[in-house]
């Protein structure tokens, strides 16, 4: 599907990829060095053959409990060009120690809530954000939600809860204790 | 009284006109918008740094509607994700319903049958319309028409209505299955449908006779909550908000999916970037998308609504309690969920305010590992402060209506 962007950037940046690949839908996935993740973006931006102006969206994976855990976490971004009417899939891998990407705020204003939603919930830092503060949970909340090492049924009561016994929420209970 | 007001005008500047140019002390006042606000739809809490009536700096704060989605959703199967997305927008649920399972059908690499197609097209333009009109009616409340939004509401309480006889419920309508549909059109549903749509045209004439060419509502929208293309693109608009712009992108023709090749229609592009080309992008999309609705029912095929493999449907009664296959493939669908082999997929719709993306990640143990949504509503919000900074505080509320945004899906 995006197969010729990907092709374009490994013309002008032969070393940013670590990994190429097509996913089993179909959908073309390229895995970028993250040192090249903030030229080869802008490239892409601004390079009318490519031009992918409208940032989509970006999350994260924790591969823990994956077969190919190693680095544990995936960064993953979604772009569009509206002139070629295509979708890119960006790949950065981090590693559990510290990790860190480079953030891409100063080329995609977009970004700027998903770094902060992907550091409330998985603890991935962005270096270069200019406000990296947590988005939905709030300040005081301890730990990151979405890694798969974070109980399901943890609770972190901002204001104490009163103890209620006969109602459990959510999945992962089967309506007893 | 009247003492201190007369030492106040003694102490006054000696300047001439000094009554027309009276010189004010003014200072930066922060005010809190919201989180429970009429005009914060949902629970958005915005700081707003004012001087006098200009907004300096807006700062929306979001997050007290999180209801922990992906965490939900990564501990069900499948097939239990869909009241979740139910409430994501809960103003169109139909729509995320069936982005949801088309992404999972791309992700199995399933072909829906045909009938199935049609009306989920249908279903996602109806609740399409109810979503606009839920939009053009509290734009005009809020900017003080209030006869428009009862006219709005009327028409959306009709769709409801219609909702209601084909899925069972009004807001979460939990409709569809991973291939397919859970229940076919209800006996004489088309006709009650075309009625109802003949009766929205109809209010909804009202409401473009009162809003449209009002001069006090253009007054208000024109011109206020500008975004620039190149801003809009940066933010990641999509939907209305985007082809207000005059940039024409629309799922629906830029990647067809399901029968939307086959279906008649046009796509509203505006060119401004304000509060009235996205309101008018709005009341053109109601007028395309009842169109919509009608070619779709009246060309939908006879035929199944559900692909016919009993790993990814339930069988037929006759089947459970007659042969041993059917038991076994009803004990596992229901006990470890529909298939997904592992893999992952991007895929998305037009949902009513834009691109509805789903990233799912499946490891093949029945359960999604991953699912991430790209809701319209969250990259829209993100901008909003660029439309708002250094204009007048009550430029705010025209431009919160018109961007639509849904605490539900911003929120997750």
């Amino acid at each position: 599907m995006s197969l010729r962007a990907l092709n374009l950037v490994k013309e002008k940046y032969p070393d940013a990829f670590a990994e190429q690949y097509t996913d089993r839908t179909g959908g073309a996935w390229g895995v970028l060095k993250a040192d090249s993740l903030r030229p080869v973006l802008s490239h892409l931006k601004d390079d009318p053959q490519l031009d992918f102006k409208l940032f989509l969206s970006m999350d994260a994976v924790d591969r823990l409990q994956l077969p190919e855990s190693e680095p544990r976490f995936e960064v993953v971004y979604f772009l569009f060009s509206v002139t070629h009417n295509e979708h890119l899939r960006l790949k950065v891998r981090v590693g559990e120690e510290n990790p860190e990407v480079p953030s891409v705020t100063s080329i995609f204003q977009g970004a700027n809530w998903w770094e902060r939603f992907i550091w409330d919930f998985y603890g991935i830092r962005f270096g270069g954000h200019p406000d990296l503060r947590r988005i939905l949970m709030y300040e005081e909340f301890k730990g990151h939600p979405l890694r798969k090492d974070y109980p399901l049924r943890e609770r972190q009561p901002l204001i104490p809860e009163r103890p209620i016994r006969d109602i459990f929420r959510g999945p992962g209970t089967s309506g007893t204790a | 009284m009247a003492n201190a007001e007369e030492r106040e005008i003694e102490e006054m500047p000696p300047e001439e006109d000094s009554e027309l140019e009276a010189h004010l002390n003014t200072r930066r006042m922060m005010i809190n918008l919201g989180p429970s606000h009429p005009a914060m739809h949902g629970t958005v809490r915005m700081r707003v740094e004012l001087e006098g009536e200009t907004i300096v700096r807006a700062d929306p704060e979001i997050g007290f509607l999180h209801r922990g989605f992906q965490k939900s959703c990564e501990n069900v199967t499948w097939n239990q994700c869909l009241p979740y997305t139910d409430r994501l927008n809960y103003v169109s649920a139909i729509m995320n319903n069936l982005g949801f399972l088309k992404a999972v059908e791309t992700l199995i690499g399933l072909e829906i049958p045909e009938r199935a197609q049609y009306i989920r097209v249908a279903a996602s333009e109806l609740h399409r319309m109810h979503d606009h009109l839920t939009c053009v009616g509290a734009i005009g409340l809020e900017l003080g028409g209030f006869s428009a939004f009862l006219y709005a509401i009327e028409a959306r309480e009709l769709i409801m209505d219609r909702v209601s006889e084909l899925t069972g419920a009004r807001l979460t309508t939990t409709f569809g299955r991973v291939g397919g549909l859970n229940r076919d059109l209800p006996e004489g549903w088309n006709e009650r449908v075309y009625k109802t749509l003949d009766k929205i045209h109809e209010l909804l004439g009202e409401v473009d006779g009162l809003l449209t060419a009002n001069r006090i509502f253009v007054d208000r929208t024109r011109g206020t909550g500008v975004i620039t293309a190149q801003d809009a693109l940066d933010f990641g608009f999509t939907g209305p908000c985007l082809r207000a712009n005059g940039i024409n992108y629309d799922v629906r023709k830029a990647k067809p999916y399901w029968v939307y090749d086959r279906m008649n229609f046009d796509v509203p592009v505006g060119q401004n970037g304000d509060n009235y080309d996205r309101y008018l992008m709005r009341m053109e999309e109601l007028k395309q998308s009842e169109a919509i609705v009608r070619q779709a029912l009246k060309e939908a095929p006879p035929g199944p609504i559900m692909v016919q493999d009993w790993r990814i449907a339930l069988p037929p009664k006759a089947e459970v309690y007659g042969t041993i296959e059917g038991v076994i493939a009803h004990f596992k669908l229901v006990m470890e969920g529909v298939p997904v082999p592992p893999g992952e997929v991007y895929d998305c719709t037009e949902a009513a305010n834009g691109e509805l993306g789903w990233y799912l990640v499946s490891d093949g143990s029945g359960r999604p590992y991953k699912v991430h949504v790209r809701a319209p509503g969250f990259a829209i919000l993100s901008g909003v402060h660029r439309m708002i900074e250094g204009k007048m505080l009550a430029d705010l509320i025209p431009t919160f209506d018109t961007i639509n945004m849904i605490g539900g899906e911003v929120e997750q």
